[in-house]
């Protein structure tokens, strides 16, 4: 068989996912999405596009949000990456991911884990934004079902639910 | 005691927490042991004979399972309609990005160098690219003519109302191809087993339109064929026939092979190889009196059904029945026909020829008012459907819909009145133009004509071993809310809780056929036999005597349980049945199309930029009878996601074609609308029940898409006292026609007051 020449450039990269430690052996250039998907069984950061123009891949990487189809394995070296799985602690389910549910936010599922990481980062940064805030907030992330009303409407609500407590 | 109703309330997502974890389960994110990945080698030509096929160096070809049409075990057709489109091109190609050979290999790595290792050789032939060049017959690329399917529609003596009428109004207007563009790629994983048969797994709406072509093409029967829907990221009638073509590849891949094989497109091939919305063109000549009536009219509606038959004949079908909208025509001719060019076929999308015949119709309408004189309020009053009134099929209006008062609630919704005028005055001085547009129509739910009656389908409700019920229905779950709303109609029934309610993962080893999860029958056709099914399993208690006649649900559940103790299992299946009063004549195309329908007025605000051309939708309105809101959040989820996808269709949505081939096959270069593009649009819903659908549900998945497109053109028109006849309307339009505004009277249209 075939040794391809990316084979022999396998090499060995340390990311911290979810707060777990994590060391993989990857292709340097290989995409962040891949090896969260293929090496690390995370399948909940799902690919739409494969050029950065859809946010269904958004994750976290030390705080900053990405598009992880554009990031090459070896840039996210010794990071901290959060993905949707990061998300719910013991099952319980976050503020705003009970938003999206209860809102009608989610639809058919595909754009929503990067949706909620988009709304998770714009929150965290801005925890009472306004709706042409939110609006911008999200505007790098693409739906085909919700035409974003209900999507905007779960992030208001759980910056109000947020705000509550 | 009465339970409180779960119908009409928002309940939880049936699988809205997995979605909202990222543990829902696409077909990309299942893995089998031993997988290898398959990819499909395509045509880069429209048209021509293949003369060779070379696997070049570099490539260690040993390691790679081949699979060409020599390899195709049954017939080499993907089976819908017409066994017309082959699975593998066999010596001859027909459409850019049809596919030629198919490969696999454990290194997902390798697969791409393998594609681009290959060459092919052709003998080119001329092709045709337009539905002009169709009709020419310059080139006969299928059948005879050219033409896969022709309908006509006849009402009354249309030739009759050219002598007697005041006004003869003429338009032509087109549509464009549109991308479906569900976030989620097509994809499909097979594992092929000797002993038991074949199993798919994937992303899409049918599994028994998949089930029947795997059969047909492997000449496998039916018990050694098994189709799994997985989570499906979107579909909108894009995963409804070409995910019989992937499930056909991967397939013939792992046979080969042996081993399981996963094909996931990615955005590029799925946007340039798959279908699209039908490109149409609508030519209208009406005849009207000088007081607004429509006397008749001839519509001649045509489809580009691209090269294959595919579904064309009945995207086209209801799109002619529609064509006339929600207006009373004393007599009318629709003469409709799809024909063939050499692009890959067009295919199901939301609306289904319905967005691209009301397009036409809803800016004809205004047209006819200004040669008439009337407003675009006053045209559509004048004209409406009036209950004991037939539509151009001949179907008379039974329910007591009032849409002169639906047009007055959706004015009023949209303080039409005033805006326009506030409008009218400020356009005057300002270089940000608005305008007001309306779109009134009409949406037919469920298969159309006797098709309901063709499908028979079957729906199951079953008590599990441990005395808890689960629906089974082949219908799929793919963002709509199918689990939710089948599940709430069900527990409804039975005066249980919704979360005593289960529905199985669509599964043709688990499911009975209900049909195809299209053409907005979901809620109402299936929906209503899952509520005689779920009666059924109550029956079946009651008679048994192990269920009195008021019980809570933990005494409902122990008497499935001792019942499927004591005999083995609980089941209550259902058929549809036609009502009588649903007759239909598919040689004259006369009669009740539909069961039923919805019935809708919207209204646009835009403004336009004089300085980019951009159109912006500022607000929007959308007000529908639906027969009855089942789940408040999901039916106005359906409207606004529908509203955008018009809004799109109207304004971004443009498919770049050069020799049959999508050129911005990429969400960089073909735009749909993000969030920051999008206005409020606001949904309400009137409620007048229907006796055919689920607890008076009718269809609403479709409804939305039909009324964008035509009411934003008509008050882009509104704006710049220019009309439109096109879409999509892109700000390149706009600079074109404003250039060139000197000639008032645009070619394409004419109207002439009688001499």
């Amino acid at each position: 068989m075939t040794e391809s020449p990316e084979a022999r450039a396998k090499r060995e990269i340390s990311i911290t996912v979810n707060g777990k430690p994590e060391t993989v052996q990857v292709y340097a250039m290989e995409r962040l999405l891949d090896v969260l998907r293929h090496e690390l069984g995370l399948t909940g950061t799902k690919e739409g596009c494969g050029e950065g123009e859809c946010g269904s891949c958004s994750v976290l990487i030390d705080g900053v949000l990405v598009n992880s189809c554009l990031i090459p394995v070896l840039q996210a070296q010794g990071a901290k990456i959060v993905t949707i799985e990061g998300l719910a602690s013991n099952g319980h389910l976050q503020a705003l991911q009970q938003c999206f549910l209860d809102c009608g936010g989610a639809q058919c599922g595909i754009c929503t884990p990067g949706m909620i990481l988009a709304a998770h980062h714009l929150l965290s940064n801005n925890p009472q934004p306004t709706l042409e805030e939110i609006r911008e907030g999200l505007s790098g992330n693409l739906c085909r079902c919700t035409g974003y009303t209900q999507i905007l409407e779960a992030v208001a609500e759980a910056a109000r639910r947020e705000a509550a407590t | 005691m009465k339970n409180a109703p779960i119908v009409g309330t928002s309940v939880p997502r049936m699988e809205g927490r997995d979605k909202v974890t990222g543990h829902a389960h696409y077909v990309d994110d299942m893995v089998l042991p031993g997988m290898l990945y398959g990819t499909t080698v395509r045509s880069r030509i429209a048209r021509g004979k293949i003369e060779r096929i070379a696997f070049g160096t570099g490539i260690d070809w040993n390691t790679f399972v081949i699979v060409g049409p020599r390899d195709i075990p049954g017939k080499n057709c993907i089976a819908l309609i017409e066994d017309d489109q082959p699975c593998l091109a066999d010596g001859m190609v027909n459409h850019p990005e049809e596919a030629l050979l198919l490969l696999a290999h454990p290194d997902r790595h390798l697969v791409p160098k393998a594609v681009e290792a290959i060459s092919v050789e052709y003998h080119p032939l001329p092709a045709i690219f337009t539905m002009e060049e169709s009709e020419a017959q310059s080139q006969i690329i299928w059948g005879r003519d050219n033409t896969f399917k022709s309908y006509r529609i006849e009402k009354g003596d249309v030739d009759a109302v050219w002598q007697s009428a005041d006004h003869i109004v003429e338009g032509e207007y087109t549509t464009g191809a549109q991308e479906q563009l569900y976030i989620e790629n097509n994809g499909m994983i097979a594992a092929f087993d000797p002993h038991k048969g074949l199993t798919v797994w994937g992303s899409l709406q049918c599994p028994y339109y998949v089930h029947k072509a795997l059969m047909k093409l492997l000449g496998l029967s039916a018990d050694r064929v098994r189709v799994v829907q997985m989570e499906t990221g979107g579909a909108f009638g894009g995963k409804e026939e070409y995910p019989s073509m992937i499930a056909a590849h991967a397939a013939l891949l792992a046979m080969k092979a042996g081993k399981p094989v996963k094909i996931i497109y990615d955005r590029m091939e799925d946007m340039a190889a798959t279908t699209k919305r039908h490109p149409s063109r609508t030519r209208h000549r009406t005849g009207v009196s000088k007081d607004g009536k429509i006397l008749g009219g001839e519509i001649d509606f045509t489809l580009d059904g691209g090269a294959y038959k595919t579904l064309s004949p009945v995207v086209l079908s209801r799109g002619a029945i529609h064509a006339g909208g929600p207006y009373y025509w004393p007599s009318v001719q629709i003469r409709a026909k799809a024909v063939a060019t050499n692009a890959p076929p067009h295919g199901a999308f939301r609306g289904f020829g319905a967005p691209q015949s009301l397009f036409a119709l809803e800016r004809h309408m205004d047209r006819i008012a200004q040669v008439v004189g009337l407003s675009p309020v006053e045209i559509r009053r004048r004209n409406l459907l009036k209950p004991g009134q037939t539509t151009t099929t001949g179907q008379t209006v039974e329910e007591q819909i009032d849409l002169g008062k639906l047009l007055d609630r959706a004015l009023e919704l949209s303080d039409y009145s005033a805006k326009k005028e506030q409008f009218a005055k400020a356009n005057q001085q300002c270089a940000r133009k608005k305008g007001m547009g309306i779109a009134a129509f009409l949406h037919g739910a469920g298969f159309t004509g006797s098709g309901e009656r063709f499908l028979g389908s079957l729906v199951g409700v079953e008590a599990s071993a441990d005395g808890s019920l689960r629906i089974l229905v082949s219908s799929t779950e793919f963002g709509q809310g199918t689990n939710t709303v089948l599940c709430q109609i069900a527990a409804e029934a039975l005066g249980l809780r919704y979360l005593d309610m289960g529905i199985a993962q669509p599964d043709t080893d688990q499911v009975p056929n209900s049909g195809p999860t299209v053409a907005s029958r979901t809620v109402m056709v299936v929906g209503k036999l899952v509520e005689s099914a779920a009666l059924g399993i109550k029956e079946t208690l009651a008679a048994s005597g192990m269920l009195g006649d008021s019980y809570s649900p933990e005494e409902f559940r122990s008497a499935c349980l001792g019942y499927v103790r004591k005999h083995g299992k609980l089941r209550s299946l259902v058929q549809y049945q036609q009502p009588d009063d649903i007759v239909w004549d598919e040689e004259k195309y006369h009669g009740s199309a539909y069961a039923a329908f919805a019935w809708a007025v919207y209204i646009a605000e835009v403004s336009v930029d004089l300085t980019t051309y951009q159109v912006t939708v500022d607000d929007f309105v959308a007000l529908q009878e639906i027969g009855r809101v089942l789940h408040p959040v999901l039916a106005r989820g359906q409207i606004i996601g529908g509203v955008a996808q018009g809004i799109g269709f109207a304004l971004y949505e443009k498919v770049i074609w050069e020799q049959g081939r999508m050129q911005n096959g990429q969400m960089t270069n073909y735009i749909m609308p993000t969030c920051a593009d999008l206005p409020s649009i606001r949904v309400y819903f009137e409620e007048l029940g229907n006796i055919h659908g689920a607890y008076g549900a009718k269809g609403i998945g479709e409804l939305p898409m039909d009324g964008p497109a035509p009411a934003i053109v008509n008050a882009v028109e509104d704006a710049l006292h220019v009309p439109f006849h096109a879409i999509p309307l892109l700000p390149e339009d706009i600079f074109a026609a404003l250039s060139e505004s000197a000639a008032p009277e645009s070619a394409a249209t004419s109207a002439r007051g009688k001499e």
